[in-house]
């Protein structure tokens, strides 16, 4: 009585499960799950549009997308190839902007407590409806809309980096000027190595967006580019070409997404250790 | 009678409140510090500890009173080299790098510095562990990271604000063994900030027992054992008489204590 009562206790006990194994288990649901729901998403989407009562310029097929989008590869290339270049041109003038002000107003406690307030507000400005302006004063060349993506990261980008380069430790701070480093050591040695992770985190939030945002600036006036192509495509019920598109924007977004990790490993070598180290 | 490396004569120290009142956080101190001597000082929790040692490390004035250093310095650099209370090491840099800021931001070469590290690396028991980072190492290894980053800046007064506060127990007793060894073999010449009284007693000659604010003076103690001592010296009678002085002294001053 009293061992088949232990023997079903000790079965009874939850399997121990190794954590390392687990987490390679789970490694593997993580790029499993999305991959299939996507599947899912396509088949639906695939048999609504094969047994659905629509018209293929209401509903093209994903399939239909795909070899329609595959046979104007190259306006389509062409266009993305433009909405890139905007996009990482004003990306890169965002950036340069960002950290330059965002070191202005670490450095500079009065500039900082004068403008850090009305670059909150700016935030809330829809910058987006600067684009048909931007359009009517500057032309419809590249540069407006280069503009018009930079001025849309640049606040977010700088508010991220300000506050990273002001989350460095104030003990730090002291230590190394009892070591008799100057402000600009200070900045250099403490604040900018702790304001990477932040910026990091900034660029990554904004790359969505900021695909966007070049797209819109050239929905509203452009000669070519991923915005322009949806645009003529639309009017012209080419549905399914508007789809392609929107693949493709999917695509750039998702290349500069994982260009930010990147950029991550390249300026923060000792995060990937870190990580690494935890696992 | 030996020169005193450093006098702290009649120090007061107040602050000013934004409205103008002034709270007196330091009445009056006086202390001295000898070449090649271990000095601590302890105090009950909130006595104005760290306020002293900012007067120490020339961050701050005092109010009145001075504090004087006599032996050879370079002007432009602080006397005193100061180790905080957390390690402060930069996630971002290895063990040699972080050892050797004071170093490169006094000028030298990234080169230079490390190689001056490297070979002070096994008396701070981390060989091998140049190129690991700070995340890597166990409490006690990036302890002796700090303070081999402190030791390292060559300055006449070393100055420890509670270094072993946040270690277990172990560590902290084998780190105290290892620091009673290097202080006594390099003759540096050190303040301890603490309020660990067998710390106190084992590491140091002399003991200043701080009242509550506004902080004086209420006791010294002089301990003539030669250093470095072993754990054998927590068995001696002159230690446990002065571990019993100390504490009644320290329990007295809190139960004294006004506007705590």
């Amino acid at each position: 009585m009293t061992t088949a009562h232990a023997r079903r206790s000790t079965a009874a006990r939850p399997a121990r499960v190794n954590p390392r194994r687990n987490s390679g288990r789970q490694t593997a649901f993580r790029i499993l799950a999305p991959t299939a729901a996507l599947i899912a998403l396509f088949a639906v989407w695939q048999a609504a549009a094969t047994w659905g009562d629509t018209a293929a310029t209401i509903l093209p097929s994903p399939l239909r997308v795909v070899t329609n989008g595959w046979g104007d590869r190259e306006n389509i290339a062409e266009a993305a190839a433009a909405t890139l270049q905007i996009t990482v041109l004003g990306l890169v003038v965002a950036i340069l902007a960002a950290v330059t002000i965002a070191s202005l107003l670490s450095f500079i406690a009065p500039l900082r407590m004068t403008l850090l307030p009305l670059l909150i507000g700016a935030q809330s400005v829809p910058i987006i409806v600067l684009a048909p302006l931007f359009v009517i004063w500057f032309g419809f060349d590249a540069g407006p809309k280069i503009a018009l993506v930079g001025i849309v990261s640049l606040l977010p980008l700088t508010l991220s980096t300000l506050q990273g380069l002001q989350s460095a430790d104030p003990d730090a701070a002291i230590l190394l000027r009892s070591m008799g480093a100057s402000r600009w050591k200070v900045f250099v040695t403490l604040r900018v190595p702790s304001a990477l992770p932040y910026f990091i985190t900034g660029l990554r939030i904004m790359t969505s967006f900021i695909v966007v945002s070049a797209i819109f600036s050239e929905y509203v006036g452009a000669k070519t580019g991923l915005g322009i192509y949806m645009q003529t495509e639309k009017n012209l019920f080419r549905t399914d070409l508007v789809f392609a598109a929107v693949f493709v924007t999917i695509a750039i977004g998702l290349v500069l997404f994982a260009a930010t990790y990147a950029l991550e490993a390249l300026l923060l070598p000792w995060e990937r250790r870190r990580k690494a180290a935890q696992r | 009678m030996t020169s005193p490396l450093l006098t702290v004569d009649s120090v007061a120290k107040s602050f000013q409140s934004p409205r103008g009142d002034s709270t007196p956080v330091i009445r009056d101190i006086s202390m001295r510090l000898d070449p090649g001597e271990f000095v601590s000082v302890i105090g009950p929790s909130g006595s104005g500890k760290s306020t002293l040692f900012t007067l120490l490390a020339e961050q701050t004035e005092p109010t009145s009173g001075s504090v004087t250093f006599h032996g050879d310095r370079d002007p432009k650099q602080p006397f005193s080299a100061y180790m905080p209370q957390k390690d402060l090491l930069f996630p971002w840099l290895s063990v040699e790098d972080n050892a050797a800021l004071g170093l490169v931001l006094r000028g030298m070469s990234k080169r230079q510095s490390r190689e001056r590290i490297a070979e002070l690396l096994p008396t701070f028991r981390l060989e091998g562990r140049a190129k690991a980072y700070p995340f890597e190492l166990s409490g006690g290894m990036r302890q002796r990271v700090a303070l081999l980053r402190t030791v390292v800046q060559d300055r006449p007064v070393l100055l420890l604000d509670e270094p072993f506060g946040a270690l277990d127990y172990l560590t902290r007793t084998e780190l105290q063994l290892w620091l009673a060894d290097l202080c006594a073999e390099k003759g540096l010449s050190v303040v301890l900030i603490t309020h660990d009284v067998p710390e106190a007693l084992f590491l140091s000659d002399r003991v200043y027992v701080l009242s509550n604010r506004p902080a004086t003076i209420r006791m010294v103690l002089e301990q003539d054992a030669p250093r470095p001592r072993t754990l054998d010296y927590l068995e001696t009678s002159e230690f446990k008489h002065n571990e019993r002085v100390l504490l009644s002294e320290l329990t007295e001053s809190t139960r004294l204590g006004e506007g705590i």
